[in-house]
């Protein structure tokens, strides 16, 4: 009980400063979603942190990522820090279409989504990264659903990567077979690290995987704009997709429309948040290597990189 | 006497089979023409889909906007969240009113012991107090006690709710008329279809969770309520209106206490639901168990997620001896005399440990909250073991996994999607017909033709085959063991404890494993859904075998029948209706897991309903909710009906 009274006496003095700090806040809880990957639910808790320390009330609420974007619109949760161009983007630009959501800023980092091997199967295949060694290795890749071609385990389908599309369009040796969660391809990951079977699959960065299995991207003819609607452009001139992802997707942070009126403090503060790529791989593995709680692995960033994050409170 | 097989031979109705062997030829016919029909007889026409999703879609608009229901359910979803804010206080600390927690976990432990113990003396207590110390120790209390906030809220509710129901529907047999189909389209309505109109309703959070916990619950408690007042003797009425008891407190007086049985049952129940609900839940903001348990498998911790799954089973176990303890339990009768202090002395006891537990828990911070950092974990040797066993089996399951692939799921699947849609609905007109008559023909017909209109045609058939297979390996596993354990009573109880901890353990841990035996495709899915789809065989098998009236099986054995003769002659044959059962579950069951096996990857129905979660799109989720319920129901009347009039047969 005696840290609970600390507790209660530190929420006293920060209720007394509170009004003088931020006027205009309301003093409602700004609701923080959380999703089912680390680096994401420490970066929740680093702002949310960051804002109790400035007197806001804070909760968090765990919610499916795409599902999130409609609780943001109608004001059920207030924000979303790590909106993946990639992988929400369609969801985050429906939400906006709606209306009740919008793009606050974004973090200076580039996240990239691609075919992805560990480093067992570079051993097995030399000529990797380049795509068309990676095609000329194919029976290294074949299962039994695959038959004879190589098999690329590939994201959910709701996550519309078109990597059959791409096959198609660079005439790949190889067949798509779609994982219906992350966690999926985590296990085929880690079932084929014991046996060092080779194996390709779609991975993005940053991402704890990286610590976990060193890899390499998939090098696909680079990424131009419109490679995806215009025929002309890519490898080849009569294909759509006939290129890789784009290799610098944006990290966006968004929020409900009524967050600027409710709390213009909170709002000021979080339009000022931007990590980079470093700084979220380190807070993913404070989690996934080191073991800690999230809450706590935020507390411990938070403590050692106060430079960061302080300016953002001025 | 003679013995059932005798009456084996009595055909059931001749004109059934006749037109049901008509069918099926036809049925036949329809297959081997395949090429030469028209399209329109293969697939369902443009002109037979109807835009269901679009209707529901409309209609739920129209109750959101223009009836202004959200902020009905807006304020009702408010006054549930401050209860839950109460109980979250109270437990885990959450900074609400009335701000006195958390309680240590000491004084919970204590408690729970004490109710154990006042229920059904040491064992129970040992039980209820070892959950809770366990779940300390292992440092997960922070995260047992925000499921339970939530369960706590949720409970009370769905009971009341479902005693109100039941009630009216006791009193209406027109309201009951209304509400046995509902419930039973409830009942077998996959989890993710609940999910989607509450995240539209409500939104996200503890109180989504909450509710979509209640509207999970309630069924079995309407279903108890409703059984519980209609068995109330008259002579029980009589004497209580004799009495000159107004309706009202012949209700509470009367008709409630005397079916306090069934009303404790589904009260159980409940309960069970509940924690069944607690990783589902997740997906839509209940905190707690489930969401670490999510969280700990995306990062692939089996160990660490299977320690949570322990705590599930058990705090499952522990709310399940206790409530059935207190259904049975008996009023305590005292010598004329005693104390106050000896008749209430297990309360003494319990405020006198309380209290010093409360004190400790000033002094030693370990007493009130086990830090993350100070807990046990078993985790290592878990993951250990897990890691061992892959390597040791992996030649096994590559070959497994090659041979099912090539030689049965391909060619089964594709035999499946082969099917003409006509020819299959014929075909299970046949059934229907050989079961029940014209008015069975006419159910499967109605089920599985809606399932056409709704244009989910294909996938549907999918989930179909990946449910037949899985019934079919779950029974050729099923059986021989439930066979096996009903020859030994505590065989059987080991057998039954077994089932009730593979049936409570979250479906979504025996997902990984599956994965890194067998890779993403259709067997990780089969061997997942028979994990599940086997526990009722085995349940069902051993209770209906040791269910068997022991004079019969004297009788056989008396008249010189060997082992083998009385097993296959004199208890399969009686145990049949019960097994029956069984099957019947296993089927709904595994129609569960299969939209649960879509976080495997899957082309089936359940597939679809991941992504009308994911984009909240209610029309669409309860549509495929819808099919995924008809094939249950349709199962379900075709089982029952054949049960029945099996039980008439043996008269039983």
């Amino acid at each position: 009980m005696k840290h609970n009274l600390t507790r209660l006496v530190s929420a006293a003095a920060l209720a007394t400063c509170a009004p003088m700090a931020w006027a205009a806040d309301s003093t409602d809880p700004i609701i923080i979603p959380t999703h089912n990957w680390s680096s994401q639910i420490v970066m929740s808790n680093a702002v949310g942190q960051i804002l109790e320390s400035v007197g806001h009330s804070v909760e968090y609420v765990s919610t499916d990522s795409q599902a999130v974007y409609e609780s943001v619109r109608l004001g059920d949760v207030s924000l979303e820090l790590e909106v993946w161009e990639g992988a929400f983007g369609a969801s985050f630009r429906a939400a906006v279409e709606k209306g009740g959501i919008h793009d606050v800023t974004s973090h200076n980092a580039v996240t990239r989504e691609d075919w992805w091997y560990p480093m067992w199967s570079k051993e097995a295949c030399p000529g990797l990264p380049d795509w068309k060694a990676l095609n000329d290795c194919a029976a290294l890749f074949a299962t039994p659903e695959t038959g004879s071609k190589g098999r690329f385990l590939g994201g959910p389908v709701d996550w519309l990567k078109h990597d059959a599309e791409k096959v198609e369009a660079l005439g790949m040796n190889f067949q798509v077979v779609n994982a219906g969660s992350a966690a999926a391809i985590w296990a085929e990951l880690g079932a084929a690290e014991k046996t060092k079977t080779p194996i390709v699959v779609f991975n993005w960065t940053p991402n704890f995987a990286e610590a976990v299995w060193p890899g390499e991207f998939v090098e696909f003819p680079t990424w131009e704009d419109g490679c995806d609607k215009n025929p002309a452009v890519g490898l080849y001139p009569d294909k759509v997709y006939d290129c890789g992802n784009p290799a610098n997707g944006y990290l966006k942070i968004a929020a409900w429309d009524g967050m600027k009126d409710k709390w213009p403090g909170a709002y000021a503060l979080l339009s000022k948040v931007s990590f980079t790529n470093p700084q979220i791989a380190e807070m993913a593995k404070l989690v996934d290597i080191d073991g800690m709680e999230p809450e706590d692995a935020a507390a411990a960033w938070l403590a050692a990189n106060e430079s960061i994050w302080k300016p953002w409170t001025n | 006497m003679t013995l059932p097989s005798a009456t084996r031979q009595a055909p059931p109705q001749p004109n059934y089979t006749r037109v049901a062997l008509i069918l099926l030829t036809l049925a036949c016919g329809l297959g081997l023409l395949k090429s030469a029909l028209p399209s329109g007889f293969v697939r369902p026409p443009e002109w037979l889909i109807l835009p269901f999703a679009d209707w529901i879609n409309g209609f739920f608009k129209f109750l959101r906007e223009d009836l202004g229901l959200l902020t009905l359910t807006r304020a009702f979803a408010d006054a549930l969240q401050w209860l839950l804010d109460v109980t979250a206080n109270l437990l885990y600390g959450k900074a609400r009113w009335p701000r006195i927690g958390p309680i240590p976990w000491t004084v919970i432990a204590i408690s729970a012991a004490a109710i154990g113990y006042a229920l059904k003396g040491w064992r129970l207590a040992a039980l209820c107090g070892g959950t809770f110390v366990w779940i300390a120790l292992m440092g997960q209390w922070k995260w047992a006690m925000e499921t339970l906030s939530v369960i706590v809220v949720a409970t009370p509710f769905s009971v009341g709710l479902g005693l109100a129901l039941g009630i009216l529907a006791w009193r209406s047999p027109r309201f009951e008329q209304v509400l046995n189909p509902v419930l039973n389209i409830a009942q077998s309505l996959p989890h993710f279809a609940y999910m989607i109109p509450v995240v539209v309703f409500i939104g996200v959070g503890p109180k989504a969770g909450a509710i979509v916990t209640i509207i999970f619950s309630v069924p079995p408690m309407i279903r108890m309520t409703l059984l519980g007042m209609k068995k109330v003797p008259p002579e029980v009425i009589e004497s209580g209106k004799m009495s000159g008891a107004t309706p009202w407190q012949l209700l509470r007086a009367v008709r409630l206490p005397t079916a306090r049985t069934e009303l404790l049952i589904g009260v159980n129940q409940v309960i069970m639901q509940c924690l069944a609900m607690v990783v589902l839940a997740s997906f839509i903001g209940m905190p707690g168990l489930g969401q670490k348990l999510l969280q700990l498998l995306q990062a692939l911790k089996i160990g660490l997620s299977v320690e949570i799954g322990l705590t599930i089973v058990l705090l499952a176990i522990m709310l399940d001896r206790a409530s059935k303890a207190w259904a049975v339990r008996q009023p305590e009768h005292h010598a004329p005399g005693s104390s106050w202090v000896w008749r209430h002395r297990v309360l003494v006891i319990w405020a006198v440990l309380v209290t010093v537990a409360f004190g400790l828990a000033q002094v030693v911070p370990y007493l009130h909250i086990v830090q993350r950092s100070q807990a046990f974990s078993i985790a290592g040797p878990i993951d250990a073991l897990m890691d061992q066993f892959i390597r040791m089996i992996a030649p096994v399951t590559a070959w497994l996994r090659w041979f099912l692939i090539v030689w049965v799921l391909v060619p089964l699947r594709d035999a499946f999607l082969w099917m003409p849609f006509t020819a299959v609905l014929t075909l299970l007109a046949a059934a229907g017909w050989a079961v029940g008559g014209v008015r069975s023909a006419l159910i499967c017909l109605g089920f599985f033709g809606a399932i056409a209109m709704s244009g989910w045609w294909d996938r549907a058939m999918i989930t179909v085959y990946m449910v037949c297979i899985s019934v079919i390996l779950a029974a050729l596993i099923g059986f021989p063991l439930g066979i096996w354990a009903a020859r030994r009573a505590a065989r059987a109880q080991r057998l039954l404890l077994l089932c009730d901890t593979a049936q409570t353990f979250p479906s979504f841990i025996y997902l990984i494993p599956v994965i890194m035996l067998f890779g993403v495709n259709d067997v990780a899915v089969v061997a997942a859904v028979v994990v599940f789809a086997a526990v009722p065989l085995v349940r069902y098998t051993i209770e209906g075998l040791r269910g068997v009236p022991s004079e019969l099986v004297e009788a056989a054995d008396m008249s010189g029948a060997t082992a083998r003769q009385v097993l296959w002659h004199v208890r399969l044959p009686m145990a049949l209706p019960t097994i029956m059962v069984g099957l019947n579950q296993s089927v709904m069951f595994s129609l569960f897991m299969v939209i649960i096996a879509a976080f495997i990857g899957t082309q089936d129905l359940g597939q679809e309903m991941q992504r009308a979660l994911s984009s909240s799109d209610v029309g669409k989720g309860l549509v495929l909710g819808f099919a995924v319920a008809f094939m249950g129901l349709m199962v379900d009347h075709l089982l029952m009906q054949w049960s029945a009039a099996r039980k008439k047969a043996l008269g039983l």
